[in-house]
């Protein structure tokens, strides 16, 4: 459920140089492979299990890049069109790289009455880019969350897996701050600036041969 | 923040306040598991049944439809197996309940499923958890994990012949999956797209099988319903046919924003002034308030009670404000709202309705999913129009479309969203048509949110 203007209608060809099959593969790491191997027992059809396989591909790789898309396909039988139907779908599967620190904020009714707005402006202010963007140094994507069942504990965002509740600016100031002070350069993402709707694959492949 | 106490003994959230009240130990010290011990093996599936429908449960994630009548549909054909599938997919605007009860207790929601899915004959459970809640999450699958450990799930529930698993299954991020039948079809792998119903869930649900799908909170009531007995469990409410204690909440303009325990039946204004502390700007004057949800539509406090006929069921509220009704499923629908999650949103006079609907209808065009024309088209041309409006673009006539354009949402659709985006807004330009026509007419209105000053300085 992605605004229309993010939503990419088209997975751009999968071609190495010479026009090969994708040149770049997927696999889970061990742990995660074996994580999915238990969670797959859980279900009478292995289909169930395609939201916690894309969660941990994910985790793994950051993004559902077509490559995820592929080995997600393969390894529960399905088409590639199927898995991208479902990633798709759903808000916190992300259709782009993003930066180490993904800042969402809530902007529903609850919030927006206790100053959610102001949140944002600031937000906007610190990290030098818009909702739906990357700051420039590759540390933040900011984007803008529909209600995260914080209401009582408004204005809050979500920082990765963390909520930061009743925030004010200047707690907020201080927690960007510790934020960008504990994020190595080492991490910041291939793609800086705004994040493109879509990315071009000769970049996911370079900065995966270490490239960039 | 979550609060109890206020209104007699806590019953549901007694285990909240204890030091470490997530874990097994703690939580069996504090009488977790007891009630599981005296009844799987012991008393017959039957009579937990018959035990839930004298509680009155009317189930808490927004319907309000009456627990143990769910149950007593599933009636599986041999070879089918039972699902049992708890809803904990929150995000509702305005509620947050479910979560402090993963967070504080979570014990009690793993005991509420293994005589829930007892009771049913279920051998496999799963709890849909909206992934966002990260701290909730990790609670609930410790409590299970120390559960198996334990003996209490697993081939052998507390040293008997009965076998159940349960497993937490994560979401995504949709609000639409809080739809039962979306929820399966997110269960299942698929996109979270609603069914067409019939057939229920109870008769065809997850994988095909009967599924009874509940909230859960209506989960975590269990224990205390079969150790209390259901009739005493039930008259622990203010009203009849709606039974038992439930978590209150209330955010927006208050003081003390947060989840309380309560007796079924409290007011809405016990519920913003004695659980909520009052007002957060005291000068200013109670706008609105939208009871249980974003889905249901706004009060004021201004309205009285019309019921002089002696069998209309709020007779008793007769020439009271709306507030001070006993809220119950049955009488906010007399009210022409609904009680959904009872967590109620309280807007102050500095709120005007125009932008408060616009910021509503931008979650319900976020949140369509898409499969139905009048709701994917009709949520998206709501905000069109709202936006026009907030501009100072849009003219009288505007406000027409607006009804016009909800009208043909309601009723058209393959589930309940569309009604749920259409209904709020034309309670909200019924009521406050005053901030529609003056938006249309360009007079100056405030902002929805307040000044940095006002909104920080408290």
């Amino acid at each position: 459920m992605r605004e229309a203007q993010v939503r990419t209608l088209s997975i751009p060809p999968r071609l190495g140089p010479q026009g090969e099959k994708s040149i770049v593969s997927f696999e889970l790491d061990p742990s995660r492979e074996a994580r999915f191997q238990t969670v797959l027992t859980r279900y009478a059809k292995s289909r169930a299990a395609c939201i916690p396989l894309l969660a941990l591909c994910q985790e793994q790789e950051g993004w559902i890049s077509p490559e995820v898309v592929e080995f997600a396909a393969n390894k529960l039988g399905l088409t590639t069109a199927e898995v991208k139907g479902v990633a798709t779908f759903y808000t916190s599967l992300h259709q782009r790289p993003v930066a180490p620190n993904v800042v969402w904020v809530c902007r529903t009714l609850s919030c927006e009455l206790r100053g959610a707005g102001v949140i944002q402006e600031q937000l906007e202010a610190l990290l030098g880019c818009k909702a739906g963007e990357t700051s420039a140094n590759g540390k933040f994507t900011l984007l803008k969350a529909e209600c995260l069942a914080a209401c009582g504990e408004a204005p809050m965002i979500q920082v990765n897996d963390r909520y930061y509740e009743r925030l004010t600016p200047e707690s907020l100031a201080k927690l960007i701050d510790e934020l960008d002070r504990n994020t190595a350069p080492g991490q910041v993402a291939a793609i800086g600036g705004a994040v493109a709707p879509d990315v071009a694959l000769s970049d996911v492949r370079l900065r995966k041969a270490g490239g960039i | 923040m979550v609060f109890t106490g206020a209104f007699g003994e806590p019953v549901l959230t007694k285990r909240y306040g204890v030091p470490d009240s997530h874990t097994l130990a703690v939580a069996s010290e504090y009488g977790a598991y007891d009630v599981l011990r005296q009844v799987v093996g012991k008393r017959e599936p039957k009579s937990l049944i018959d035990e839930v429908k004298a509680s009155n449960l009317r189930g808490r994630g927004g319907a309000g439809f009456p627990m143990g009548l769910k149950w007593g549909f599933v009636n599986p054909q041999p070879g089918q197996e039972v699902y049992l599938v708890v809803n904990a997919d929150e995000g509702e605007p305005g509620t947050f309940k479910d979560r402090t009860l993963m967070e504080n207790d979570p014990h009690r929601i793993v005991e509420g499923c293994i005589l829930a899915a007892y009771a049913l004959g279920a051998k496999r459970g799963y709890i849909y958890v909206r992934c966002e809640l990260a701290l909730a999450i990790e609670r609930l699958e410790h409590a299970i994990a120390e559960a198996y450990q334990a003996g209490l799930l697993g081939q052998r529930v507390a040293g008997t012949d009965y076998a159940f698993d349960l497993h937490v299954h994560l979401g995504a991020g949709a609000y639409i999956c809080g739809e039962e039948t979306a929820l399966l079809n997110s269960l299942e792998g698929y996109r979270g797209e609603p069914r067409l119903k019939p057939p229920f869930p109870a008769v065809s649900g997850l994988f095909g099988m009967p599924t009874v799908v509940n909230n859960l909170e209506s989960m975590a009531h269990i224990p205390d319903i079969l150790e209390r007995g259901g009739a005493a469990w039930s008259a622990l409410s203010r009203l009849e046919q709606d039974g038992g204690v439930r978590l209150y909440g209330v955010s927006g303009h208050v003081r003390r924003p947060g989840i309380y325990e309560g007796p079924v039946g409290l007011t809405l204004n016990e519920v913003i002034y004695e659980l909520g502390g009052g007002l957060l700007h005291p000068e200013r004057e109670l706008k609105a308030v939208i009871p249980g949800g974003s889905s249901t539509p706004v009060l004021r406090p201004g309205d009285l009670v019309d019921a002089p006929d002696e069998k209309h069921p709020l007779h008793r509220w007769h020439g009271k404000s709306h507030l001070d009704v006993c809220m119950g499923v049955d009488t906010a629908k007399a009210l022409g709202t609904m009680l959904g999650t009872c967590c109620a949103v309280v807007m102050d006079s500095s709120v005007s309705m125009v932008d408060a609907g616009r910021n509503l209808m931008r979650f319900y065009k976020h949140e369509s999913c898409g499969q139905c024309a009048p709701c994917r088209e009709g949520t998206g041309w709501l905000v069109d129009v709202l936006d026009r409006l907030c501009d100072g673009e849009a003219s009288e006539k505007e406000v027409d479309l607006l009804v016009e354009i909800a009208g043909n949402m309601m009723g058209n659709t393959i589930c309940a969203l569309a009604d749920g985006t259409a209904m709020p807004l034309l309670g909200m330009i019924r009521k406050f048509s005053d901030d529609f026509y003056a938006a249309a007419h360009k007079r100056p209105r405030t902002q929805l949110h307040d000044s940095w000053a006002q909104t920080f300085t408290r």
